[in-house]
């Protein structure tokens, strides 16, 4: 496993800065821009997906309990979830200190 | 075996990449680079060079075109001069960022406006930060020495950054010079086989030029100039041997009858040859006063520049190009700050000059002497002086 990125030192950059594993950009939080988080209040939710389709980042998913969730590590906050879903099950907060 | 012939520089450039079996050229023709590239098509057309030779659009597209080629593994050369390395500028800096070992020839051309064919460095200074390697040549000889050199230390493995060779526009370019070849297969050792360590290769797939976000971009950075401070050694190591093995020796500061000498002249590129014959002349007239010349440019030699000129009291220095409204010549700045935290430096005095191909002669050199002591003595009013303009 490559050590993340915030952690190389300039002795670990590669030449060039090539990557040389796959699939490298899934280690990116881009949770880290977020400054709104969707809320769902699943008593509310019909299980359409609409959210899980419109979601920019695929950072939703339907869990094994059936619910749809947002991955916080990648979930940009861009409130498109809150916006398309049809029962306003989703509500964007706004994200604490 | 070695053949000497009388040649012009532009073609014996083509000549030397033919000699170093290089895999690529692409380039877009502009004067006074254009004989260079041209022998070079016609070497390929003519089957006597067994290279992909790409007649791309532009100069943007010409680097562009390079760093493919390098990045499959191919010894890959261009050329350009004044505008079109300009119009290269932006991905000049992606060529060494992604460390590839791309050699250019830089026929140095004034910039525009007014447009002028005619050389002077203000080409080769505006690209001085991107991160590439850059020998000036002062004869033909040297630049074809550094073209085949330059072949060796860009794909050194402790180097794998592109170089420039540059060369004045016309006083090289298209100077009839005679030229030493030097054998093939000697040549053949001592440029072995690019063997660039992470090629383009779909069997074993890599990522190129990727996104460097805030908390790895300085690693990078840092990274990229330690290796380009770090590849001087492995320079003087590829001039020791091609010494060694042709018998011309080169070095980054070379000192022309400068031993002893009070008053010191620094020039780069082919007017020191001019500048030769002038520390000549006021030698032979009992006049105290040497010659430095500057050979590479990047990375910076400031060790041999600070223990060449430490025993004297006046440097004066010829830049061919003006950092408008800066400090004066990019070069007589550097040294400058090479010198500033030395207990023992000359007062350094800046000239520009043979601005878009104005001649500098040898009585041209000797006023540029006597006005710089001069100004060491009773000081100017000015960051820096011109020399020859019309007042």
């Amino acid at each position: 496993m490559v050590k993340p990125e915030g952690a190389l030192t300039w002795k670990d950059i590669e030449i060039g800065f090539m990557v040389t594993e796959p699939g490298s950009a899934s280690q990116y939080r881009t949770g880290d821009w977020r400054s709104q988080k969707p809320i769902f209040d699943l008593e509310k939710c019909i299980k359409c997906g609409l959210c899980y389709i419109y979601c920019p980042e695929g950072c939703i998913r339907q869990n094994a309990e059936g619910d749809f969730e947002a991955d916080m590590y990648y979930c940009k906050g861009c409130g498109i979830c809150a916006r398309e879903c049809p029962k306003d099950v989703i509500t964007m907060v706004e994200e604490e200190e | 075996m070695t053949t000497k012939m009388g040649i012009e520089v532009s073609v014996a450039i083509g000549e030397a990449v033919k000699l170093a079996n290089t895999d690529v050229v692409a380039a877009y023709p502009i004067t006074p680079q254009t004989h260079i590239v041209e022998h070079l098509a016609e070497l390929v057309a003519d089957g006597d060079l067994a290279a992909e030779y790409m007649p791309v659009e532009s100069e943007h597209s010409a680097m562009s075109a390079c760093l493919g080629a390098a990045a499959v593994g191919a010894r890959t050369f261009t050329a350009t001069a004044g505008q079109g390395l300009e119009l290269m500028h932006e991905v000049l800096y992606v060529a060494s960022s992604m460390r590839l070992p791309i050699v250019m020839a830089v026929a140095n051309r004034a910039l525009s406006s007014p447009i002028s064919i005619w050389g002077d460095h203000s080409d080769a200074m505006a690209v001085r930060d991107t991160g590439w390697i850059q020998i000036f040549g002062e004869n033909g000889q040297e630049v074809i020495d550094n073209v085949l050199c330059a072949f060796r230390i860009a794909e050194d493995r402790r180097v794998l950054l592109p170089v420039m060779i540059h060369l004045d526009a016309f006083h090289l370019t298209h100077m009839v010079e005679p030229i030493t070849f030097p054998e093939k297969s000697k040549v053949d050792q001592f440029i072995p086989p690019n063997e660039y360590p992470l090629p383009l290769d779909p069997n074993k797939p890599v990522t190129m030029g990727g996104f460097g976000p805030p908390p790895i971009y300085t690693e990078v950075k840092w990274a990229q100039e330690v290796n380009l401070r770090a590849a001087k050694e492995v320079i003087l190591q590829v001039w020791q041997e091609f010494g060694d093995t042709f018998g011309r020796y080169y070095s980054p500061v070379e000192c022309y009858r400068s031993e002893g000498s009070r008053v010191l002249l620094l020039t780069m590129g082919s007017f020191s040859e001019t500048a030769m014959a002038a520390i000549d002349k006021m030698k032979s007239e009992g006049k105290d006063v040497g010659l430095i010349k500057l050979r590479l440019w990047r990375p910076f030699p400031f060790d041999e520049i600070r223990q060449a000129v430490k025993d004297a009291e006046v440097l004066i220095v010829l830049d061919r190009a003006i950092s408008f409204g800066g400090p004066g010549g990019p070069v007589c700045s550097e040294i400058k700050s090479a010198l500033y935290q030395q207990e023992r430096k000359p007062k350094v005095i800046g000239f520009v000059g043979g601005l878009g191909g104005r001649d500098i002669s040898v009585a041209g050199f000797e006023e540029i002497v006597s006005r710089g002591i001069e100004i060491s003595e009773t000081g100017s009013s000015q960051e820096f002086e011109i020399f020859g303009v019309r007042e």
